[in-house]
């Protein structure tokens, strides 16, 4: 059986100012751990973009982190009003970010297609009026 | 890849193991062991920090001392562009440059005027490059090897180019040997007036195969007390020695002078080393938009505010500001332009690697599988601690404590104020 380490964070729905937390922890975390530094950019670069996610479209929610010798898995879950059409907000530029978001400097509609670019897999569990689960997935042995 | 040799360290005889550094230290590179600070050599990035906090004198920088000079030599003095900034009442830059003189010095080479070709080979280097990155400012050594250490990625995105005092002692030497033909290479040797330990370190611990640019690196503090009373600038109307930096190059001993220089669009900078790691995990996660150049210094306000400068950075600050303002100081263009794409080639460094990647791996540590073993049992252990992050049990935090211990680092009595444990 193989050992698995798992880390919680909550993700501030109320503030701009922690956004970005869970990301920075986890990615001390994974120094710790040795794991090789272009994951850790990565990691960092799609967590922090779900975590924004998180705190713009959803109230917040909640990361976890799953990590096993071979596999990095980061879950990020939220009860928020979900996605209506996946496809629609997986392309670039698309965002439904109203204009005081867009404001300050959110809103590119390059969040999901950076998650998905920077993670090895990525899968998205929403549904309208119950929310959002996205699992990025990160492979250790191919790197 | 040669050791890293610190310029930072403890004298065990003052050290009370009051905890003050232990909790400052921005990278978590100091335990207190047997009551007494001991620094992990391996993530101490020289920044200075525990020595500006630390109330009984008990941290130092060494460097080389005025007396280890051999004054028969052809001593060529760098003075760093902050020094300038250190004197009352003195609004011409000549002063030091003479005072410089008189204290034995053959000759001056203000860092501040090879600063001006360091923004110049960063314009060409930037002018040339492909990537949409913002490139990141090498000048500060605390930031490069932070950096390397716990930023890896980042390191290509770090202008690779000479910092401005390797490139004085390398422009230096050459006008030496120029206008010298008479003396040997090994006459001439160049001296570092630095304002902090970490480029007395990154001059230090010049890697393998490297060229040394720099012979000595001398404290501020102790050129200061030297200079202080040789400079009569109330005296003397106007010395003869001039300065030949201008005020891009005077810029660079504040925060945003480097990036100011360049006469960029998009640049930012900070400050404080806790700023700066802010800036760093931000780059990371590649949320820093419109950016093209980013300066950043671990000492507020700059480089003036380093350890080993004497006057407070905020009252240098404004002297250096003065002293542009009373004209002391010209832009000479000529002298930029001077630089050309030969001497960029020739000038720009290839030390930004990941090679040092991995050095804060813990000793014991050899893979990631025996890591998330112990990482599992000290979370568990974190679980019970106090969380009280008092610093009492010798480790910056509860959670730095549960690893200590179960790396064997650490014995669990030494918290002493855990309540619930079996
Ligand atoms: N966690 C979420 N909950 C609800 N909607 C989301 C969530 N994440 C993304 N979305 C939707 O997907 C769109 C595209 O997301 P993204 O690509 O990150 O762009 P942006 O966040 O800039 O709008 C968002 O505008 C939003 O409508
Ligand atoms: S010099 Fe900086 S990194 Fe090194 S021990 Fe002191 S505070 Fe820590
Ligand atoms: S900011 Fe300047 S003085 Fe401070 S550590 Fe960096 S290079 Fe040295
Ligand atoms: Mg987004």
């Amino acid at each position: 059986m193989s050992e698995t380490l798992h880390y919680h964070f909550d993700v501030d729905g109320a503030s701009f100012a922690n956004a970005g937390r869970a990301s920075v922890e986890t990615k001390k975390l994974l120094r710790q751990l040795g794991v090789p530094p272009e994951v850790i950019r990565s990691i960092s670069v799609a967590m922090y973009e779900g975590e924004i996610n998180m705190v713009i479209h959803a109230h917040g929610g909640d990361a976890d982190v799953y990590i096993t010798e071979d596999t990095i898995i980061i879950i990020l879950k939220d009860v928020g009003p979900g996605i209506r059409n996946v496809e629609e907000a997986m392309k670039e530029g698309f965002s439904t970010a109203p204009e005081n978001i867009r404001a300050l400097g959110f809103g590119a509609g390059m969040g999901l297609p950076n998650m998905k670019r920077y993670s090895d897999e990525m899968h998205i569990d929403t549904k309208v009026g119950v929310g959002t689960t996205i699992e990025l997935w990160y492979h250790l042995n191919k790197h | 890849m040669a050791k890293y040799t610190h310029s930072v360290s403890i004298d065990p005889d003052k050290c009370t193991g009051c905890t003050t550094c232990l909790r400052r230290c921005p990278v978590e590179a100091i335990r207190i062991r047997n009551n007494k600070a001991v620094i992990n050599p391996l993530s101490c990035i020289d920044c200075g920090e525990c020595i500006r906090v630390c109330k009984h004198s008990a941290k130092h920088a060494s460097y080389d001392k005025l007396t280890d000079l051999d004054y028969s030599k052809h001593l060529i003095a760098l003075p760093a562009p902050s020094l300038f900034g250190q004197f009352n009442h003195m609004n011409e830059a000549d002063y030091v440059i003479q005072g410089l003189l008189d204290m034995g010095f053959s000759e001056v080479y203000e860092v501040a005027k090879a600063a001006e070709y360091v923004t110049d080979l960063t314009r060409i280097y930037m002018n040339g490059r492909q990537s949409r990155d913002p490139v990141i400012s090498s000048a500060c050594p605390a930031v490069v090897r932070l950096i390397k250490l716990r930023y890896p990625t980042l390191c290509e995105q770090l202008v690779p180019v000479l910092t401005p005092y390797e490139l004085a002692g390398k422009l230096a030497r050459e006008k030496a040997m120029r206008e010298h033909p008479e003396l040997s290479p090994s006459d001439i040797k160049t001296v570092f007036i630095s304002p902090c330990p970490a480029k007395v370190s990154w001059a230090k611990s010049v890697m393998e195969g490297q060229k040394v640019y720099v012979d000595y690196v001398t404290s501020m503090n102790d050129v200061y007390m030297e200079l202080l009373s040789r400079m009569k600038h109330d005296e003397v109307p106007s010395p003869e020695a001039a300065s030949e930096a201008g005020i891009v190059g005077l810029g660079w001993a504040t925060t945003s002078g480097e990036a100011a220089s360049l006469m960029n669009d998009g640049y930012l900078s900070a400050d404080g080393i806790d700023n700066v790691i802010k800036v760093l995990d931000d780059l990371e996660s590649g949320t820093v938009s419109d950016i093209s150049f980013v300066e950043l210094n671990a000492c507020s306000p700059g480089c003036v505010g380093g350890v080993l400068a004497p006057t407070n950075g905020y009252v240098a600050r404004v002297r250096l500001h003065n002293l542009r303002k009373t004209g002391g100081m010209v832009v000479k263009p000529n002298d930029i332009r001077d630089v050309d794409e030969s001497i960029a080639a020739g000038n720009i460094s290839d030390e930004y690697t990941e090679e040092e990647a991995f050095t804060y791996m813990p000793e014991g540590a050899p893979n990631m599988l025996a890591m998330m073993l112990a990482m599992k049992k000290a979370e568990a252990l974190a679980d019970k601690l106090p969380k009280k992050d008092c610093g009492a049990c010798g480790s910056p935090t509860c959670r730095a404590f549960a690893l200590d211990v179960v790396n064997g680092e650490a014995k669990l009595e030494d918290c002493k104020i855990r309540t619930e444990m079996e």
